[in-house]
């Protein structure tokens, strides 16, 4: 038997493959030591604050019920999360943007329809709004939404149809035009002057964020608070200004267990406690610190100074009627955002 | 084989000419490449060192280095088949058949993706099947080495088909009358005759399957230490403000890079010495 190769030739491919075949092997982690592994699928900002929080859990946790627990997390746009739980991501819990993605979510028969009413304040354990982030002196003078579709400004937010925080850009945008210039038709006609002073849209929050921050695009960011917060604490208080504007919308991101999920997997009860734990003090605390605002009054009180009062509105406004009819209006195909957009 | 060097141009032509090319390839590929080493070293090698030891970052390099392995499997073997079936049998078809080997390149990565997680999502043709019997193929190493084999797929293959074209049946058929059979025709006349064109086609879809982004970014479900290559550890990292550790972690593709183009650059050699033949 005969090989193609030279004996040195071919005995340095043979090692080679044996390596490249070997290799992940060797590497293979030792046998997973957590007793329960829950995965929990977010947007793009809370990176951080689930950093943080999962450490937590698995203390508190383990101090509880003895059992080991590992978190998995994934993050990006909520829409495009959202997507991939209904195709098949493994998710125990959802903590997302809005409450329109677990709907779709739900939509599936991945969890009960009433969700939002199984845990407190509409499933939202924290709130932020939106806000803008300009550089340091705000050489635009930016100061109200209608400074953002002026000659020469130029403003970043993500694609409304991937990421959360998006949406709620938007709607905060329309609720403002709306106030202020009294018809959809002249709001729909400011927001789509907005979208024109936009010169690239990302698929997540966290996108937009380097795009403007990083990468030096653009005059404006609407951002999440936390994140214009965080924007901030990353790169130092010398390089951005938050501006906050007259009127802003009350954001919940919701959270939910992913029934049908945890029913498959066994691990209802630990996704079941790590949601809970959102809400208690130690949770609160570490939202806050986190930057986003929490809703435990006491907590929310030791905190009052880092948060700016904002006018705000919220998604029950009968200007939007709820997430459906905000989505089916807005951000379905073919709504008042293609129709803005592709002008 | 060089050809003759153009004599009749001026020499400020030819002097601006080259000082352009010089400048283009330091200013557009040697820029960017010593940028990243610099980022990944900027705060030392300590720093460097932790930021490829961190759990996360080496589960991407463990995950990136099964898929290859996988990938690389699968394609060197059906690479094979393909050109020996395409270049040593006639039938009606074939051109069609060599034409749809190279879909893969044409086909964006982004749509080879969502091509499994339309049949393997849980809303996808063999959705409820797979969960029902608990499979997981998409958001798991499964479904990221289908769409690497996929989007990798014509590298070895397109190497050899030209080749074993121009070789040719003659030699294959002299061994046939001489008593060889299949197994014996293929390792004894065909490997040797195209062994350097299989490497090279082996070393450019390795390249490719660790490098790959897009196809994978949409199978892959982003979970953290369990479903991120090195590409998606990168961006990960780098959209955590963790600017350096980004780097660090992109610095061992773009070690990958070099290495492929010191082979690359070796098997061209020895192509271009033998001609493709030994």
């Amino acid at each position: 038997m005969s090989f193609p190769f030279k004996p040195v030739a071919k005995a340095a491919l043979f090692a080679a493959f044996v390596a490249a075949l070997a290799a992940p092997i060797a590497l293979a982690p030792a046998a997973r030591a957590a007793d329960v592994t829950l995965l929990n699928v977010s947007y793009d900002p809370t990176r951080e604050l689930y950093a943080q929080f999962n450490k937590l859990f698995a203390a508190r946790y383990k101090a509880d019920t003895g059992k080991s627990v590992e978190i998995k997390t994934s993050h990006g746009g909520s829409g495009k999360q959202a997507r991939s739980v209904i195709d098949g991501l493994d998710a125990d819990v959802v903590t997302l943007a809005l409450a329109y993605d677990i709907d779709a979510i739900a939509d599936r028969g991945f969890l009960a329809q009433d969700w939002q009413k199984r845990l407190p304040d509409n499933a939202s354990p924290y709130t932020s709004t939106i806000v803008f982030l300009v550089r340091k002196g705000n050489p635009k003078g930016i100061k109200d939404w209608d400074d953002l579709a002026k000659p020469g400004v130029q403003v970043i937010t993500p694609n409304p149809k991937t990421s959360g925080g998006a949406r709620w850009n938007y709607l905060a945008a329309w609720a403002y035009a709306l106030k202020t210039y009294g018809s959809e038709e002249k709001a729909k006609e400011f927001v789509g002057e907005l979208y024109r002073h936009v010169p690239v849209l990302d698929t997540g929050a966290r996108g937009s964020t380097v795009t403007f921050t990083e990468r030096g695009v653009g005059d404006v960011l609407l951002a999440w608070e936390n994140e214009a917060f965080l924007s901030k604490k990353e790169f130092g208080d010398d390089r951005f200004d938050i501006v906050v504007p007259s009127l802003s919308i009350l954001a919940e991101p919701p959270v939910a267990v992913v029934d049908k999920n945890v029913a498959r997997k066994g691990t209802g009860e630990a996704a079941e406690a790590y949601l809970k734990l959102l809400y208690s003090k130690e949770g609160q605390k570490l939202a806050a610190e986190n930057f986003y605002r929490p809703r435990d009054p006491d907590v929310a009180k030791d905190y009052e100074k880092v948060f700016p009062k904002v006018d705000l509105v919220t998604i029950d406004d009968p200007a939007f009627g709820g997430w459906r009819k905000a989505q089916q209006t807005h951000f379905a195909d073919g709504g008042v955002f293609d129709q803005i957009y592709s002008n | 084989m060089t050809p003759a060097p153009i004599r009749d141009e001026p020499a400020l032509v030819r002097g601006i000419l080259i000082a352009l090319a010089v400048l283009v390839i330091g200013l557009f590929i040697l820029l960017p490449l010593v940028n990243v080493f610099a980022q990944a070293f900027s705060k030392g090698w300590e720093a460097y060192l932790a930021a490829l030891v961190e759990p996360d970052a080496l589960a991407a390099v463990r995950l990136t280095l099964l898929v290859t392995a996988l990938s690389l499997t699968a394609n060197t073997t059906m690479g094979l088949v393909m050109a020996w079936s395409l270049t040593k049998f006639e039938f009606r078809g074939k051109s069609l058949l060599i034409t749809l080997i190279d879909l893969p390149f044409s086909v964006s990565p982004v749509v080879a993706g969502l091509v499994f997680v339309l049949l393997f999502g849980a809303q996808g043709y063999f959705g409820e099947w797979l969960i029902d019997n608990g499979w997981k193929i998409i958001f798991s190493w499964p479904g990221i080495t289908l769409a690497t084999i996929f989007v990798t797929f014509p590298f070895v293959a397109r190497e050899l088909i030209p080749l074993m074209q121009e070789q040719g049946t003659m030699e294959e058929e002299a061994a046939v009358t001489l008593g060889a059979g299949g197994w014996r025709v293929f390792s004894r006349v065909t490997l040797p005759n195209i062994k350097w064109a299989l490497l090279y086609g082996v070393l450019l879809c390795n390249a490719r399957a660790m490098g790959e982004f897009g196809a994978v970014s949409v199978v892959s479900g982003h979970v953290r230490g369990e479903t991120n290559t090195i590409p998606l550890q990168v961006e990960i990292l780098y959209n955590e403000y963790q600017f350096q550790a980004s780097f660090a972690v992109a610095s061992l593709l773009a070690l990958l890079a070099i290495v492929t183009l010191l082979a690359k650059t070796l098997l061209e050699a020895r192509l271009g010495r033998s001609g493709g033949r030994h």
